[in-house]
């Protein structure tokens, strides 16, 4: 699975229970297949799912559509159940899948 | 009658002076501004993180990197604040322009080419470091003192079909909206910035030539001495209000 260029924002440390924020921005051109000013017909290719994974299972997923600009930001919250790898997975026209991953202590 | 004559009076008071330009943030919506201000929203910081890579890889020439040389990338701290240069002979060099050098006559390397990626990147993240900080161009010395005169006959100058002069809009309608934006004092501060019109980072000149193009203008190539004098001006213009990159424009 390859890598991708993104920043992502979380705290590297949650108390059990604790609610937290996740911001993600990743680097794509999220191009939508229309290009009006040379009318050249180009391939559609857009992150179209975004997936996150923790504790063993999806705690976060979303679908991306041609509206969305290029360089995607997306936030959103989840619980600190339990340490472990947060893995961010985000699924591009083609069949491509693009993962980062940051970890979670829970005290 | 009186009230409409004070108004005038107020009106007329709202042109152009040295003291009146504001920093291109105070121009931004309530919301970009924020946006600017916070890296885990601003899609310009993705840029900064590639040119802090970058800095530490060495090329393929086998000539040190930029780190090999300078050091942490912290001590460029100030230096975007202090270009673009001109040299004694009247040369100027804008940042990109040192970048491009120091990487043909140091590291040996082909130059990334204006505009390229890689020279946004790197530029961007040396000038992220002065983020805050006051302009202070040096614009002392004859050999400036020429280059700033064509940078602000430039900006005067009414041009294009449209028959205008930079200071048409960004001093006597500063503040003032157009095409669905504020029209800002039209500083260079914020550069490399991230543009959401071009869904990714671009140059100063960039947005000169789309403004040259707004105007229906000749528009100067990248690195042009025109573009290059107009940078200075409005370096020299900025003076003492913060560097902004990258900022968040529209």
């Amino acid at each position: 699975m390859a890598t991708i260029a993104a920043r992502i924002t979380m705290p590297e440390t949650a108390k059990k229970g604790e609610i937290i924020e996740i911001r993600l921005l990743v680097r794509h051109p999220m191009e939508r297949g229309i290009d009006a000013q040379g009318a050249v017909s180009v391939r559609r290719q857009i992150l179209h799912t975004f997936r996150v994974r923790y504790a063993g299972e999806e705690v976060f997923h979303m679908d991306l559509s041609t509206g969305i600009a290029a360089n995607p930001y997306i936030a959103f919250t989840t619980t600190a159940v339990e340490t472990g790898e947060i893995t961010f997975e985000w699924v591009e026209d083609g069949g491509a899948v693009y993962q980062r991953s940051a970890m979670l202590t829970v005290t | 009658m009186r009230r409409i004559a004070a108004l005038l009076l107020v009106c007329a008071a709202g042109a152009a002076e040295a003291s009146d330009i504001r920093a291109s943030r105070e121009f931004l919506s309530f919301d970009l501004r924020a946006q600017q201000d916070d890296p885990s929203r601003h899609p310009g910081w993705l840029w900064v993180e590639q040119g802090e890579t970058m800095w530490s890889r060495a090329p393929a020439s086998g000539k040190p990197s930029c780190q090999g040389c300078h050091g942490d990338i912290a001590t460029m701290r100030g230096v975007s604040a202090r270009y673009p240069q001109v040299t004694p002979t009247g040369e100027v060099i804008n940042l990109e322009g040192r970048i491009e050098r120091c990487r043909a006559d140091n590291q040996q390397a082909p130059a990334f080419g204006y505009e390229s990626e890689w020279l946004l990147s790197l530029t961007a993240a040396v000038a992220a470091r002065s983020r805050g900080l006051p302009v202070s161009v040096a614009t002392d010395g004859p050999a400036a003192a020429a280059v700033l005169a064509e940078g602000r006959r430039l900006y005067t100058t009414r041009q294009g079909q449209l028959n205008l002069s930079c200071a048409q809009c960004h001093d006597e309608n500063a503040g003032l909206r157009l095409r669905g934006d504020v029209i800002s004092n039209g500083l260079g501060t914020g550069y490399p910035a991230y543009r959401l019109e071009w869904n990714g980072m671009g140059s100063l000149h960039r947005r000169l030539r789309a403004c040259s193009l707004g105007v229906r203008a000749t528009q100067f190539s990248y690195g042009s001495p025109e573009y290059l004098a107009l940078e200075l001006f409005l370096a020299d213009r900025a003076r003492g209000l913060p560097v902004e990159t990258p900022g968040l424009r529209r």
